[in-house]
């Protein structure tokens, strides 16, 4: 007689045992960069960088300061052309396309950003959602876009009694979800998250981390992060960039537990940094 | 950015293990010197101090607690405090272990010695030779030497059956000899059980240096 013994007890294993060093993550890359470099005037501020970024992840980038994760997220979206006399070279797709050729606009519709200081527009909550939408010429129901946003960004019970206030009235950690929702009402494929928290409590910052478990459902999302811990909680795969150029990248569990490069240890041990 | 103060507690908790490896390897030694001896002073020394030993186990679970709470530490670091952590335990159930051959040695040295001791004496210096290497490779950083552990446990294993074989058949020819006889059978089963603790912490040691578990892995593949 045959019996459901705990042999058949499927085991799950988070150690880094199960993944290989320098392993592809196993969702197809929604961005692939080879070989980017980028300059700011003549100082070079990201060297030959190549990395794919997986659909429906969450990479987080990490590094000490001025490392140069900043300006790599900025890279993905083009937000650098904001500033003169940069440069950058090397070949950056989206789902296959170069975005260095691409229509800004429709570039950044696909690829949203959040800031690390809450910036909404002086304007309503429902306005600040609707933004995007209404310049890029939506054509259904405003009202059920902006609540569609609101409660996929984790803040539509908080505020849906009192969506004609002014965002400004409202709380850090709830300012920041209206900027996350601002981004997700144009339906971006990709969000990138320039230290989403570091300017929010800790309360604040536990509702983003959750928000952020969601997105991922149905975005890629690209994090950087000065904070280890939440970099290790909240994502799939980490990068540890250091002077400019990619050090470490890595299964999140692996890189905080057995990092292949003795810099990334140095780095996440507190060693330097 | 240093961390001075970590680094301090990290070294603090690296020297109170050693100290707490340091009395679980000396009750280990004096309880089977005490049977060999037979020194039931000795014996009773290694049940009095017991109790040092459990209070080291809790004042490490306590750091480690400490460590993990307020520090959270990454890589080299976690993996130190989390293999501190499980050889903090085995350490202790050496220990108990020791305990155990003490008892078993006051309960056998009441009886006629059953045989000379050979492979006994042969079997507790390679269970003891175990921790000591063991816990070396933790000082010295040493894989290899901690893998070299790993090898030695089947020959601790061999013996105990060999040991179990033998006292069987004096058992059956004598059964004046049976209760002393199993008692030096249960010593046995202690030495190999002290062996499997030594093995965990080589393999936990592994695990510190070279972040690769190696426990319930064939040999080939350690």
């Amino acid at each position: 007689m045959s019996s459901p013994g705990i042999g058949r007890v499927p085991i799950v294993r988070a150690s880094a045992r199960a993944t290989e060093a320098g392993a592809v993550p196993e969702a197809p890359p929604r961005i692939e960069v080879s070989h980017l470099n980028f300059y700011y005037g003549s100082k070079q501020a990201l060297f030959d960088i190549s990395l794919q970024l997986p659909t429906n992840r969450l990479t987080a980038l990490i590094g000490p300061s001025g490392c140069g994760k900043s300006t790599f997220l900025r890279t993905l979206n083009r937000m650098y052309e904001t500033q003169r006399h940069t440069r950058i070279e090397g070949e950056i797709l989206l789902d296959g396309e170069n975005i260095l050729g691409m229509d800004v606009v429709a570039l950044r519709r696909k690829v949203g950003m959040v800031f690390q200081k809450p910036n909404p527009f002086p304007k309503s909550i429902f306005e600040n959602v609707a933004y995007g939408l209404r310049i890029n010429g939506y054509e259904g129901k405003l009202s059920d876009a902006v609540e569609r946003s609101l409660r996929r960004a984790a803040l539509w019970d908080e505020v849906k009694d009192q969506l004609q206030k002014s965002a400004h009235a409202l709380s850090g950690g709830q300012q920041q979800r209206v900027c996350i929702a601002r981004a997700l009402a144009v339906n971006p494929e990709v969000l990138l998250l320039d230290e989403p928290c570091s300017a929010l409590d800790p309360v604040s910052t536990a509702k983003v981390e959750e928000l952020l478990f969601e997105l991922k459902e149905s975005c890629t999302v690209v994090m950087v992060t000065h904070n280890m811990q939440q970099a290790a909680r909240v994502s799939e795969l980490t990068a540890f960039l250091l002077d400019g150029h990619l050090i470490e990248y890595n299964p999140t569990p692996q890189l905080f537990t057995t990092p292949s490069d003795p810099r990334t240890e140095a780095y996440i041990t507190g060693r330097f940094g | 950015m240093e961390r001075r103060h970590f680094e301090r507690d990290l070294e603090e908790l690296k020297q109170r293990l050693l100290w707490m490896a340091g009395l679980a390897e000396k009750s280990v030694h004096q309880a089977v010197q005490a049977l060999f001896e037979k020194n039931e002073d000795l014996a009773r020394k290694v049940l009095e101090e017991e109790a040092a030993i459990n209070e080291m186990q809790i004042e490490i679970d306590d750091r480690v607690l400490r460590l993990l709470a307020l520090q959270q530490p990454m890589a080299v670091d976690l993996r130190f405090i989390l293999s501190v952590s499980r050889i903090n335990n085995d350490l202790e159930r050496i220990g108990d272990q020791a305990v155990n051959i003490a008892q078993s040695a006051l309960r056998i040295l009441r009886h006629p010695q059953v045989k000379p001791y050979v492979d006994l004496p042969r079997m507790s210096a390679l269970a003891e030779g175990m921790v000591r290497d063991s816990l070396n490779a933790l000082v010295q950083h040493d894989s290899e030497l901690a893998r070299s552990v790993l090898v030695r446990d089947d020959e601790v294993d061999r013996l105990r059956d060999q040991i179990f074989r033998e006292l069987l058949t004096y058992m059956m020819e004598n059964s004046a000899v049976i209760f002393p006889a199993f008692e030096l059978i249960l010593v046995a089963k202690n030495l190999e059980r002290i062996g499997d603790h030594a093995t965990n912490i080589a393999e936990d040691v592994i695990y510190m240096i070279a972040g690769r578990d190696v426990r319930h892995l064939a040999p080939d593949r350690r």
